[in-house]
């Protein structure tokens, strides 16, 4: 990089770190007690601030300057530059191998791991596989979702109802929130037929608010705010276990539950509903003149993402033996559809890897305690400005047609 | 009736300051088609500048009505600048890129600016004065009106009637109109379009502003998170309107503070925000693109 354009970068940089310390001064100086009247001024926040931010800003600006040269590059040469960590996925030489150790090294983790990690590692793979199916819906078939975790509350509260009630299993319970998820997806799926884009979206978030506000309030139905305790673990044939074993019994599970939804997810997508989906994403009136069935199509979507969540909500409630409402806010929905953009939508690899960033990161982030959440959000924005396709970008299968055979 | 009145003019008061909020919501999403999540937090900005500004003038002694005008100033600038911030850090990089991109940034912003208000000030619910004084001839309507409400009314009007001037008569407003119409024409006839997405953002952040510190003296406090769901609201407000339409934004949140105010004295108070949304997905199902949003037909 030339030395000028170092000058040109420092100079940006210097004006931006002091509008932004102009920007936060008050609110980072300033602290008020309007009952007692006093005023407490804190002038070491205003310099640390522009400290920061001017290196904050300096990188910024030259990092922003090499993704846009990286881009006129591309346009340039007009072939895309499959970044180093696509490449290595899509290498068969490297995949077997890599999958075979990831399979040894996911059975073996709860035996050299602590119960902690193992915890922590369940959370992570529940939101794999909500980010699949959300990926379903919003990836793979264009519908923006954005109360995607009501159908996540609607599995576990099914679980945790019929186990309150009636002392059903979590085997025999399985299957059926399932079904209730796909209900509720169905639910959904009718009334919104005829909204695009964001009108969906904002129609997706009012039904997961009105299933959180009626489960929160309606306490002779759910229990209010307070929720459910006691749930059971899942069975084991009847063999009691100690709830060190209940963690890696319930890792097992998931294990499975994931790798069936990443194979059945990765099926569908190449599939005929699953070219249809990406169809209807493309363009909706195109696809109908093609002669795909849109509403079809689209119940299918929001039916089978619900499914996959649902089900989910039925493994939460039996891990934590306790669900209330709390667990079902926006919050929720807005990280599980970040763990989709974020991986890469449409991609089976890029949405699991945005799950694991997403729930382990903050998790790893405790060193900074209270400062995790705020590094998470600055995450999010740094990934998408600097990647907006996600980190592993959705391949398309390619038929190739023998143009012999073909005649 | 007098109990209807009351419902009534909370429901007035109440949607004015959602149409505040949705206002930029509205704008925002006509030029550039993006739902700005950070938007419910600048307005919590805009309540916290308040605070901070009252607190500092109340200390020194003011008068009150003096200190609400120069609380509601120093917010909106402040906001404003904002505003002006965001787009640029986290909206600005992300033109042309995929659609969900600017929205997963917007929900990174929202995240960002609403653990930095926790952290630089409390997580904790701080008071807020009282800053519009009770007035003397209001003492016969205080039956169903009280002084704050009728001041929120009167200044959301205002600023509405300004914004809607704003937009009719100078050249920004109708640079604004042509890039809400079609953003490359306007481009090709002359028209800076950064400038003028800047400017719907800092226009959109003062409203926020005015309402957030309206809201709070009204209420009484504030803390980091009255952002996201007053942000919500707002929303709604704007889709049901129908989304990029100015007076589909306030036709919105007053039909919202009102279907809440109503629904919430005459069948139950549990289920306010229920009501809300129950009615969005109605008027959805009905009119897919809101009460004054034009059906437009899609080009093949």
């Amino acid at each position: 990089m030339a030395a000028e354009n170092i000058f040109a970068h420092v100079k940006r940089a210097l004006i931006a770190a002091v509008w932004l310390a102009f920007l936060t001064a008050p609110i980072m100086v300033i602290r008020v007690d309007t009952v007692e009247k006093t005023v407490t001024w804190r002038w070491m926040h205003l310099a640390y601030m522009a400290a920061g931010s001017f290196l904050l800003a300096l990188v910024w600006y030259i990092m922003l300057e090499r993704r846009d040269r990286g881009k006129a590059n591309k346009d340039a040469e007009g072939n895309v530059k499959e970044s180093a960590l696509a490449r290595g996925f899509a290498d068969p030489k490297l995949v077997k191998p890599m999958l075979a150790f990831g399979f040894v090294a996911a059975v073996a983790f709860p035996w050299i791991f602590s119960m902690y990690q193992t915890n922590i590692l369940v959370s992570a793979l529940i939101y794999v596989v909500l980010g699949l199916g959300l990926n379903i819906t919003v990836g793979l078939a264009g519908l923006l979702d954005l109360g995607y975790v009501a159908f996540y509350a609607v599995g576990a509260y099914t679980y945790a109802l019929l186990n309150h009630h009636f002392d059903l299993g979590f085997w025999t319970v399985l299957p059926m929130g399932a079904i209730m998820g796909a209900f509720f997806g169905l639910l959904l799926g009718f009334p919104v037929l005829r909204l695009r884009g964001d009108y969906l979206a904002i129609v997706t978030l009012g039904f997961g608010q009105i299933i959180r506000l009626v489960l929160e309030n309606w306490s002779d139905f759910s229990f209010g705010p307070s929720g459910i305790a006691n749930i059971d673990r899942p069975g084991l044939f009847g063999i009691p276990y100690s709830v060190e074993q209940a963690t890696t019994y319930i890792y097992y599970i998931m294990l499975g539950l994931v790798m069936l939804t990443i194979f059945v997810t990765a099926r569908l997508k190449d599939s005929r509903i699953g070219r249809a989906w990406l169809a209807l994403r493309e363009d909706e009136i195109a696809c109908q003149a093609m002669g795909i069935d849109n509403t079809r199509a689209k119940l299918m979507a929001f039916a089978l993402g619900a499914t996959l969540a649902s089900l989910m909500g039925v493994v939460f409630a039996a891990k934590t033996t306790f669900v209330n409402p709390a667990s079902f806010t926006f919050m929720e929905s807005a990280m599980i559809l970040a763990i989709v953009v974020l991986g890469g939508m449409g991609s089976v690899v890029g949405v699991i890897l945005g799950a694991f960033l997403l729930m382990l990161l903050p998790e790893y982030m405790r060193a900074f305690s209270e400062y995790r959440m705020l590094l998470f959000g600055a995450t999010m924005i740094v990934i998408m400005v600097f990647m907006p396709k996600g980190l592993v970008r959705a391949k398309r299968k390619i038929y190739k047609i023998n143009a012999e055979t073909a005649g | 009736m007098e109990y209807f009145l009351q419902l009534f003019f909370s429901g007035l008061s109440r949607g004015s300051v959602y149409a505040l909020i949705a206002l930029g919501y509205t704008m925002v999403y006509g030029i550039i088609e993006l739902i700005n999540f950070a938007h419910g937090e600048i307005y919590m900005i805009g309540a916290f500048m308040g605070l901070i500004v009252a607190g500092v003038l109340t200390a020194m002694g003011w008068p009150v009505l003096s200190i609400l005008v120069i609380a509601i100033i120093v917010s909106v600038l402040y906001s404003a600048a904002y505003g002006y911030t965001v787009e640029k850090i986290a909206y600005k990089p992300l033109r042309g890129a995929p659609r969900l991109a600017p929205l997963i940034s917007a929900i990174g912003m929202s995240i960002l600016l609403q653990n930095y208000i926790m952290l630089a000030q409390t997580p904790d619910f701080l008071p807020f004065p009282r800053l519009i004084p009770d007035l003397d001839f209001m003492e016969r309507f205080s039956m169903f009106l009280g002084t704050s409400d009728l001041f929120i009314i009167v200044t959301s009007l205002v600023v509405m009637v300004a914004l809607t001037l704003f937009i009719k008569f100078t050249r920004m407003g109708k640079a604004m109109r042509a890039t809400a119409q079609n953003r490359k024409m306007a481009m090709l006839v002359g028209v800076n379009v950064d400038q003028v997405i800047s400017a719907t953002f800092v226009i959109g952040s003062s409203l926020a502003a005015v309402g957030g510190v309206l809201i709070a003296t009204h209420v009484g406090q504030i803390n980091f998170v009255i952002g996201f769901l007053a942000g919500i609201k707002a929303f709604t407000a704007a889709v049901l309107g129908g989304i990029g339409s100015i007076p589909g934004a306030v036709l919105g949140g007053l039909v919202l503070g009102w279907t809440e105010s109503f629904a919430t004295g005459y069948v139950s108070s549990d289920y306010e925000d229920v009501f809300a949304f129950c009615l969005l997905v109605l008027i959805l199902i009905f009119r897919p693109a809101g009460l004054l949003g034009k059906q437009r037909a899609q080009k093949v």
